[in-house]
């Protein structure tokens, strides 16, 4: 994709910009703003289908292909998560399905918010991810069939 | 009689350990208590000097044990006032010990077209296991309602239970409301009709004194590591009578007093349930806790504790756009919150980067969710070892979430 970023640099993007604050209540104050922001997803795709498993709040992700790239459009109930799926979309969105299965994510870790978001049943970060990676895997198997 | 709260907090390092920084705030008692140094010292003193399987060991280390997890059954006989010492069964939790009489009992008096009743505000505990044995025997499960304050419609007992009605499975205190049900009442309305009782005991064994004699419980169950103890072991009490008509739930060593291939006889009570090698230094640990607890005195817990939620409950109902669920009359130390516009999760994922543990979700208890149409809350339940303090620090950490999220405080 002439002209896109790829999702290293768009993780290096937001690696920096994180790295600009000071405490956690900056950077979770920044997550409530880009949940806020976020337009979410129309009624008619907050379906169970659509539903993440594993999380104490609501998480809907709808992504379908377009012209090669992968579309994602999310929402939450909880704010928070989903400032976190927002920035899961500006990583994966408009990627092609071979690059989103390829990722390797490491702005979770860096921007730090991995130990504040443990592997446990209660955290859709890991679940949403997997879900993202599965997308990705499903339309590639598309595309190459 | 009084405690003190500061001094109590010593014999238990992990209070005083820091998260992220900030002294740890933790509220989250209703789920697991901490375990004061008097318990694990116990327990690593028989890892180091003890440790040996119990019973039918001839040596001395076997015999050192087996009189340790012993005597552990006679301080929980004691604790709740058993009559015999075999009527107490040690289990992994109360979850397992539900478990046990909806299988064995559920076995032995259940039928098609039988009916068991469980209450609107059970743990999922005490729900999913009645609800197996009612598909296995083609049963029926029929459920008390509560009231929106969280309360019991007991009256509702009378039409409920009928000749078919089985037995009766309530809580003392619900998990997820803090509320303190009349069980006595309870109790003797169900056997009035000639139905036992079983009362999931795991939100009041360390809040309240428990004489189960004096309640008439037919059975009780509760975990260990809600009462200051070890995780992975708790009680099943169960009358005599029962237990002895009862067949045994799981097979295995210790339970049985002769085997042959063609037929295996059962050990006695209350061996007879306790199939495998016992959890016995864990045993042996929640015997340390119950002492633990009696130096203190449940009195003198409860009339704290007490105190703390008066307090609590003032300065959360003045907080505006925060709503208390659960608002029984009689309540325990436990408040289920929701802030209008502030998910759960969000409040519980703030509150913890300022150190303060609480719970976010359904407690395991979804059908009370179900019944305030909501899906989940944020719960602060508090122990003995809690402050004032520790309530102004959640309250400061309420505001501050507010503020970020632009919902009005005050």
């Amino acid at each position: 994709m002439i002209g896109e970023m790829t999702i290293n640099e768009i993780q290096e993007g937001i690696i920096e910009e994180f790295a600009g604050f000071e405490d956690w209540m900056d950077k979770y104050a920044y997550l409530i703003e880009l949940g806020t922001d976020l337009s979410g997803l129309e009624a008619q795709y907050q379906t169970d289908q659509n539903l993440i498993k594993g999380c104490q709040s609501k998480v809907w992700f709808n992504a379908k292909l377009e012209d090669g790239v992968v579309k994602l459009e999310a929402d939450s109930d909880a704010i928070i998560v989903k400032g976190i799926a927002a920035l899961l979309i500006r990583v994966f969105n408009n990627q092609t399905p071979e690059a989103i299965m390829n990722a390797d994510l490491k702005f979770i870790d860096e921007i730090g918010l991995k130990q504040h978001l443990s592997p446990t049943r209660s955290n859709g970060l890991v679940s949403m991810v997997k879900q993202i990676k599965m997308y990705g895997l499903a339309f590639n198997h598309k595309a190459n069939n | 009689m009084s405690l003190d709260p500061i001094k109590l907090r010593q014999d238990f390092p992990i209070l005083s350990e820091k998260i992220y920084g900030k002294p740890l705030v933790y509220f989250d008692n209703a789920a697991t208590t901490q375990t004061p140094t008097q318990v694990t010292d116990v327990m690593v003193e028989y890892y180091n000097k003890y440790n040996s399987n119990i019973h039918r060991g001839v040596h001395y280390l076997s015999n050192k044990s087996t009189e340790g997890a012993e005597n552990a059954r006679i301080k929980v006989q004691k604790f709740i006032n058993a009559a015999h010492s075999h009527e107490v069964i040690f289990t992994a939790g109360t979850t397992e010990s539900v478990n046990l009489v909806a299988n064995s009992f559920g076995e032995c008096y259940i039928s098609e077209g039988d009916e068991v009743i469980v209450s609107e505000m059970e743990h999922h505990s005490n729900i999913v296991p009645w609800q197996m044995l009612c598909q296995r025997k083609k049963a029926s499960l029929k459920v008390l309602p509560f009231n929106d304050n969280g309360e019991l419609m007991i009256e509702k007992l009378d039409e409920l239970i009928t000749d078919r009605t089985k037995i009766l499975a309530v809580n003392h205190i619900s998990n997820s409301l803090g509320t303190i049900n009349p069980i006595k009442e309870i109790i003797d309305f169900a056997h009035s009709k000639n139905v036992p009782v079983l009362i999931d005991a795991a939100q009041s064994i360390q809040h309240k004194k428990i004489d189960v004699q004096a309640l008439d419980a037919d059975f009780l169950a509760f975990s260990g590591h809600k009462l200051y103890g070890p995780t992975g072991v708790g009680v099943l009490y169960g009358k005599e009578k029962f237990l002895n008509e009862m067949p045994p739930w799981q097979g295995g060593g210790e339970m049985i007093q002769e085997v042959t291939f063609e037929k295996t006889t059962y050990n006695e009570l209350p061996f007879k349930f306790e199939a495998g090698t016992p959890n016995y230094i864990d045993i042996i640990g929640l015997g340390a806790a119950i002492d633990y607890v009696e130096a203190i005195g449940l009195d003198a817990i409860d009339a704290y504790e007490q105190e703390l939620l008066a307090y609590a409950t003032e300065k959360f109902n003045a907080i505006p756009n925060l709503k208390i669920y659960g608002t029984a009359k009689n309540k325990t130390s436990v408040i289920s919150f929701l802030v209008e516009g502030i998910h759960f999760y969000d409040m519980g994922m703030l509150l913890d980067q300022m150190g303060i543990a609480v719970r976010t979700g359904t407690h395991c208890t979804e059908p009370v969710m179900q019944h305030f149409g909501i899906e989940g809350t944020v719960r602060a339940s508090f122990a003995f070892y809690n402050t004032k303090e520790e309530i102004d620090a959640l309250l400061a950490g309420i505001e501050k979430v507010c503020k970020m999220f632009g919902v009005k405080h005050a």
